[in-house]
């Protein structure tokens, strides 16, 4: 329990991506189940974040921020899908 | 693309206003900012004296382009964060920011599938936000609100989701105190309650569900055995049991 949604990892997920990868399809690695990352279960705080397939609990990406810097994993996913799904993250009135 | 960068933004605190015992409505001025959906987040970031931060995201009650963004804030009473900008943080005062964060839980007035929201307690903020831009559009696709809460008291916005140019109704559910005269007994939301009080699967609607872990969690799979798909409903799930 105490977990958090895929959505939270837009955040720190500024500045790794050229778009909102919480927005994007992906497929877990270990069970193949297809969800948007904003589906993700979410383990969060204070080291970093801890995305897990909400099927098979496999980790799907992990991302530290400390002191300035990030990284990033993404061992469990076999692919993000990057389509008109990743607009989502433009507001209305359009940029 | 200056949404992609890295950069926090600086946000002082314009406005505040008590919605609850526990929770404040607090709006900061951010120049810079591009404006925001409904149902996005922000991330507030706090940064002590001796450079300690912490971050926590807060859903986002305002919505449109200006530069003001308004949150509504719960105080959970041993927290690190929550006590200090409920109590704490004066006019004038600032917070970094980064944001608009989060496009899967937002909704868009060109969407068109009928919408059910179902909050528990703070979980009606980023709804607020839908039920504004709901409201400003004039939109006429279906819209409703279940809003769960402990007792009467405990209401954020209330007279706002009252109001008769809401184009959203609210069902108001309680789980400890009912008001006087009230028809139903205090209680944690049911599968029967979902049932009698969202919009059924064959309507096909998109469920929005956000509030604390245990509710989201609890209501989404009694929406599940209801017979509504996991790919319709979206959550927002803000943490604790
Ligand atoms: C996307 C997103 C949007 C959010 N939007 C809002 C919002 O609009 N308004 C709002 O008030 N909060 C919101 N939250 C919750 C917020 O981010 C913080 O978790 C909350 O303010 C507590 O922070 P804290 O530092 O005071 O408590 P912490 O010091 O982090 O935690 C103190 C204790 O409370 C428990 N706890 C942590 N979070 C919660 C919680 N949400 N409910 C119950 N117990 C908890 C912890 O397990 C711990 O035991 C949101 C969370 C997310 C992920
Ligand atoms: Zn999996």
């Amino acid at each position: 329990m105490n977990h958090l949604d895929g959505n939270v990892l837009a955040g720190p997920g500024m500045g790794l991506f050229a778009f909102d990868p919480t927005t994007t399809q992906c497929q877990c690695q270990s069970c193949a189940d297809i969800a948007t990352l904003g589906q993700a279960m979410v383990y969060g705080q204070p080291m970093g974040f801890v995305a897990r397939c909400r099927y098979c609990d496999n980790v799907l990406v992990v991302i530290v921020e400390h002191a300035g810097q990030k990284s990033l994993n993404m061992r469990g996913l076999r692919w993000l899908r990057v389509g008109d799904e990743a607009r989502n993250d433009r507001i209305s009135a359009g940029d | 693309m200056s949404r992609r960068t890295n950069a926090w933004l600086t946000g002082s605190l314009a406005r505040a206003h008590p919605l609850t015992a526990s929770a404040r409505s607090i709006t900061f001025a951010v120049p810079g900012w591009p404006g925001n959906d409904p149902g996005h987040h922000v991330d507030v970031r706090l940064t002590a004296p001796d450079g300690y931060q912490v971050v926590r995201s807060y859903s986002i009650a305002s919505t449109g382009t200006g530069e003001e963004i308004e949150l509504a804030i719960d105080r959970l009473p041993d927290g690190e964060v929550s006590p200090f900008l409920v109590d704490d943080l004066e006019l004038g005062d600032t917070v970094e920011l980064r944001g608009p964060l989060g496009g899967w839980f937002v909704w868009r007035p060109e969407q068109t599938q009928p919408v059910q929201l179902i909050a528990g307690g703070s979980g009606v903020v980023p709804f607020i936000a839908m039920t504004r831009a709901h409201a400003s559009a004039g939109n006429s696709i279906p819209m409703q609100l279940l809003y769960s809460l402990r007792a009467p008291c405990d209401a954020f916005f209330r007279d706002e989701l009252s109001q008769p140019s809401a184009t959203a109704p609210t069902t108001w559910h309680y789980t400890r105190t009912v008001p006087p005269g009230w028809s139903r007994s205090a209680g944690r939301l049911t599968v029967k309650d979902l049932k009698s009080e969202t919009l059924p699967p064959e309507q096909v609607p998109l469920t929005y569900i956000c509030g604390p872990t245990g509710f989201v969690e609890t209501v989404s799979r009694a929406l599940i055995s209801l017979g509504h798909a996991a790919d319709n409903i979206r959550t927002e799930r803000f943490g604790g049991i």
